[in-house]
């Protein structure tokens, strides 16, 4: 749909469409100059074949840019201390401490001497942005690459410096020594000091086997602690210039509104005040925040409003009535031999709501525009994309656009779009000075990029002796991420009709991932409808998934949790209020279990105990992993029991957290986290699988509890309620 | 406009010229440069603005300049003294409890809040003492934790 209001940004450039980019020589030297000066070994890899692995670019989406020269990683001072550099940013979960981790082990130096720069597009390496769980999947093979052959050019210095050869020597918290004399001893810096160095290197020294870790898969605390619990830490809209100003936008009442008339004048006459009309943009500029909140109150506007009809009750009809073909993402045997099959069929079509992000910091970003350049801090998961938008904004090229990430708080998917990044810049480099666009709450909600409402409908079949045989799956726009069936089912197929992103005259306002996009829409529909498969079969609804059930480590991450939980075998509705749900995301497994009391006359849940185990191979920091889970858990009572964006004709009716109910202290189950050990198997992804089963676990166990079906998340008292009457 | 306006800023005498109808965490924030009191929602619901006035944690965008004219104010900047971080931080810092941090600030003043007027708070009066202040990471286990653990060695102490 178009968007309405001013919020315009420059059509994204295909970003595989631009050649392979990432940092130069020239901007390593000017990477030196940046940071005062710079005691770099710039470390070059020769032409030889063996080389030829890491000379080659990075492949596919998520690579395509990183550099291959591993000197973009990383700059050692003669103070002996290591700088990475990467291109993610630290929005909450941990990548800080755990680059940090990963660093210090392959390059053989003290953790506490590693520092990281995080998010500067100047200063580090390209990236795709920071969402998907990726950071540790895939970029840490990057930074653990670039330490690893770091360290082996530090090797062949030092080997000169001894006159012995390389296989003599060994590394060990910084330092490289002879083995035969380990008096013999010098430390990176010592033999980096002063020189800028270009080296090359024949073969790439193989990473570290995990059994050798001493500082990677153990516990560290958050290493950004101290400077967020004195307030040192600074998000985007604390940052001060010299004569900025701060902005305030005219914003229409409704998705879809369209600006008929604007009055200035009153603004205009208020001290301090400058007033910017720039095509669709108005924007008012005062030195303080609360002047150009008091002078966007002054201007009057008229808007013709849009008359949709859609609001969030007719807006599963209008998906499903819009749907395109199905991409089908997997399917075997035969769907109407499998329905013959069955004795027993079950066909349920279940809703999931709009969801916000709701970070508790808003976006913000200051930008100064000037001589050509731009300089632009900002809340973003992406500052590259945002390099990029704001470079066309402004008509600048990219390399002239430096975005700055400083500590963002909270992004889940929503920061992934910054277009506050944008507004900034086009205002600073209307008015010359630097200008800071630091939306309201209410501007937060409007302008979110929301988890879309969805549709699931499943049609499934049980056989005479009570196993699964059928299982037809159609998800509407969640998007096709966790909907894989890895039950043993002979005639299945998953369908996915519009994944979870833009899509023209389909949703009324923006979408966008959130927190493991998809996922945790299909989960809930899953897990619910196994639950009552497993009712209808008479059956224990775990072992009725074992059953089913072939794949080791899903059992394994199934038996954990039960473990834990103490599951004892029982027929749902058993009274208990017990629910199960599992999953596979961003390549980790988990299981989730939950005991729920539901109150009858009022509707309400209350969550008593959530207890959740994970398979995610390799854990580079087993406390930031733990932490993550509880996290999960916690934000996925959300989407489960509460949170939803009510609409109609494109104006929202939740805009704060009045009605916007978030989780809360009073909420909180007993959290239980297990990690499932498999550390022969690399790192996976560990920010977002923990929240895929919140909605099917409480789901089932609401049905276990009551025998409610309930078809839509969240599960408001309102909806339970209606659910318990059809029980009846 | 502009009236003088004199009062206590984490222990030391603050006069500013200013509108008297100004809110306080856009003073602090703008005019006396201190960030570390959040904007969360504007409207008193959210938390992550809380500073202490006269030893009561209240949203600082609720609150006018003028109201506070005469009274002591604490904000996290004031909390850590000579460097050596308050049992309220080293908590947080020490179990975690916190992931993006921008709750912290609030979440911290809220605490001293309570701990100021219940020194030997039940976990339940935690719950119900912080339960107004929101973290959409999810640190709500911990940060309950980290009270409990400051509130044992502060042992009803201000430090
Ligand atoms: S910003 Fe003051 S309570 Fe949210
Ligand atoms: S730590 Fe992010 S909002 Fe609480």
């Amino acid at each position: 749909m178009k968007r309405s209001g001013p919020r315009e940004t420059p059509t994204p450039r295909d970003p595989m469409a631009d050649t392979a980019a990432g940092l130069t020589r020239r901007s390593f030297l000017k990477r030196m100059g940046l940071m005062g000066g710079g005691l770099v070994v710039y470390l070059t890899i020769g032409d030889g074949a063996g080389t030829a692995m890491a000379r080659a670019p990075r492949q596919g989406f998520l690579g395509a840019k990183v550099p291959s020269d591993f000197n973009a990683f990383l700059r050692i001072g003669a103070d002996n201390r290591v700088t990475c550099f990467v291109g993610k940013i630290e929005m909450g979960q941990g990548p800080i401490t755990s680059f940090a981790q990963m660093m210090a082990e392959e390059m053989d130096v003290p953790y506490a001497s590693v520092d990281v720069v995080m998010g500067d597009t100047d200063l580090c390496p390209w990236d795709a942005g920071t969402w998907g769980s990726l950071s540790t999947r895939y970029y840490g093979i990057f930074v653990k690459e670039a330490a690893s052959e770091a360290k082996g050019v530090l090797k062949s210095l030092a080997a000169e410096k001894f006159s012995v050869p390389v296989d003599r020597l060994q590394t060990e918290k910084g330092t490289i020594f002879d083995t035969r004399q380990p008096s013999r001893r010098v430390s990176y810096g010592e033999l980096t000091a002063g020189k800028l160095i270009e080296r090359h290197l024949e073969t790439l020294p193989p990473l570290k086997q995990h059994t050798a870790y001493t500082i990677s898969g153990r516990p560290h605390l958050r290493r950004d602690a101290r400077v967020k619990v004195t307030g040192e830490a600074l998000y985007a809209a604390d940052m001060r210039l010299p004569q900025m100003r701060y902005a305030r936008i005219l914003r229409p009442p409704a998705h879809g509104a369209r600006l008929l008339t604007v009055n200035t004048a009153a603004a205009e006459a208020l001290p301090e005040v400058e007033v910017v009309r720039d095509d669709d943009l108005v924007a008012v500029l005062h030195p303080r925040p609360d002047g150009a909140a008091e002078a966007l109150a002054s201007v009057k506007a008229t808007f013709d409003l849009p008359k949709t009809g859609i609001d969030d009750r007719t807006i599963f009809e209008h998906l499903l009535q819009k749907a395109p073909p199905a991409a089908v993402a997997a399917e075997a045997g035969d769907l109407a031999k499998g329905a013959q099959a069955s004795v027993t069929l079950l066909e349920e079509t279940y809703l999931n709501s709009y969801v916000a992000h709701a970070p508790m910091e808003p976006h913000a970003a200051l930008a100064t525009v000037a001589g050509g350049r731009a300089t632009v801090w900002a809340s973003t998961q992406s500052p590259f994309s945002v390099q990029r938008e704001v470079a066309g904004a402004l008509g600048l090229p990219d390399d002239k656009v430096r975005v700055i990430t400083p500590f963002v708080g909270g992004g889940f998917g929503g920061k992934s779009a910054s277009a506050q990044a944008v507004e900034a810049a086009r205002l600073s480099q209307r008015v010359g000075r630097p200008v800071m666009v630091a939306w309201t709450r209410e501007e937060e909600f409007f302008f979110d990029t929301f988890r879309p409402a969805a549709v699931v409908k499943i049609r499934s079949g049980l056989d005479a002796a009570g196993r699964m045989t059928l299982w037809d799956y159609k998800v509407y726009f969640a998007g096709r991420r966790g909907c894989e069936n890895f039950y043993t089912i002979p005639h299945h197929r998953e369908a996915v009709h519009g994944e979870w992103r833009m899509a023209p005259g389909i949703h009324p306002f923006d979408v966008g991932p959130w927190r493991a996009p998809a996922a945790n829409t299909n989960v809930y529909a899953r897990d619910l409808h196994l639950h009552l498969m497993a009712s209808l079969a008479g059956q224990d609804p775990l072992a009725f998934r074992l059953n089913h059930l072939e794949d080791a480590r899903m059992r394994r991450v199934l038996e954990a949790a039960a473990d834990r939980f103490g599951w004892t075998a029982l027929k749902s509705p058993s009274g208990k209020g017990y629910g199960i749900a599992c999953g596979i995301d961003a390549e980790t497994y988990v299981a989730a279990m939950a005991e729920v009391a539901v109150n009858p006359d009022s509707g309400h849940i209350d969550v008593k105990r959530v207890v959740c185990a994970q398979d995610m191979g390799q854990v580079v920091n087993p406390q930031g992993a733990t932490i993550q889970m509880e996290g999960c858990i916690t934000m996925g009572l959300g989407y489960a029991l509460s949170e939803e964006i009510r609409f109609s004709d494109g104006r929202l009716r939740d805009r704060n957290f009045d009605t916007y109910a978030i989780p809360r202290f009073s909420w909180l189950p007993r959290i239980e986290t297990v990690i499932v050990p498999n550390p022969d198997l690399p790192p996976k992804g560990g920010g977002e699988p923990a929240i895929i089963c919140m909605g099917g676990v409480l789901a089932s166990a609401v049905y276990d509890a009551t025998g409610a079906k309930v078809r839509q998340l969240p599960m408001t008292p309102a909806r339970v309620k209606a659910a318990l009457e059809a029980v009846g | 406009m502009g009236k003088t306006l004199q009062f206590t800023l984490n222990g030391t005498p603050v006069t500013l010229e200013v509108d008297a109808e100004r809110t306080l965490l856009w003073v602090l924030r703008t005019d006396l440069a201190l960030t570390g009191a959040k904007y969360g929602c504007g409207e008193g619901l959210c938390g992550a603005c809380t500073v202490l006035v006269d030893d009561e944690a209240l949203p600082a965008c609720q609150i006018t300049i003028g109201e506070v004219a005469g009274r002591e104010i604490q904000t996290i900047e004031g909390l850590a003294r000579n460097g050596a971080l308050h049992p309220l931080q080293e908590a947080f810092a020490a179990v975690d409890a916190l992931q993006c941090g921008f709750c912290t600030p609030g979440m911290i003043l809220k605490a001293y809040g309570l701990l100021i007027s219940n020194p030997q708070p039940s976990r339940a009066e935690i719950v119900a003492g912080l339960d107004d202040n929101l973290c959409r990471c999810g640190a709500h286990l911990r940060i309950i934790h980290a009270v409990e653990i400051a509130a044992a060695a502060m042992k009803g102490g201000r430090s």
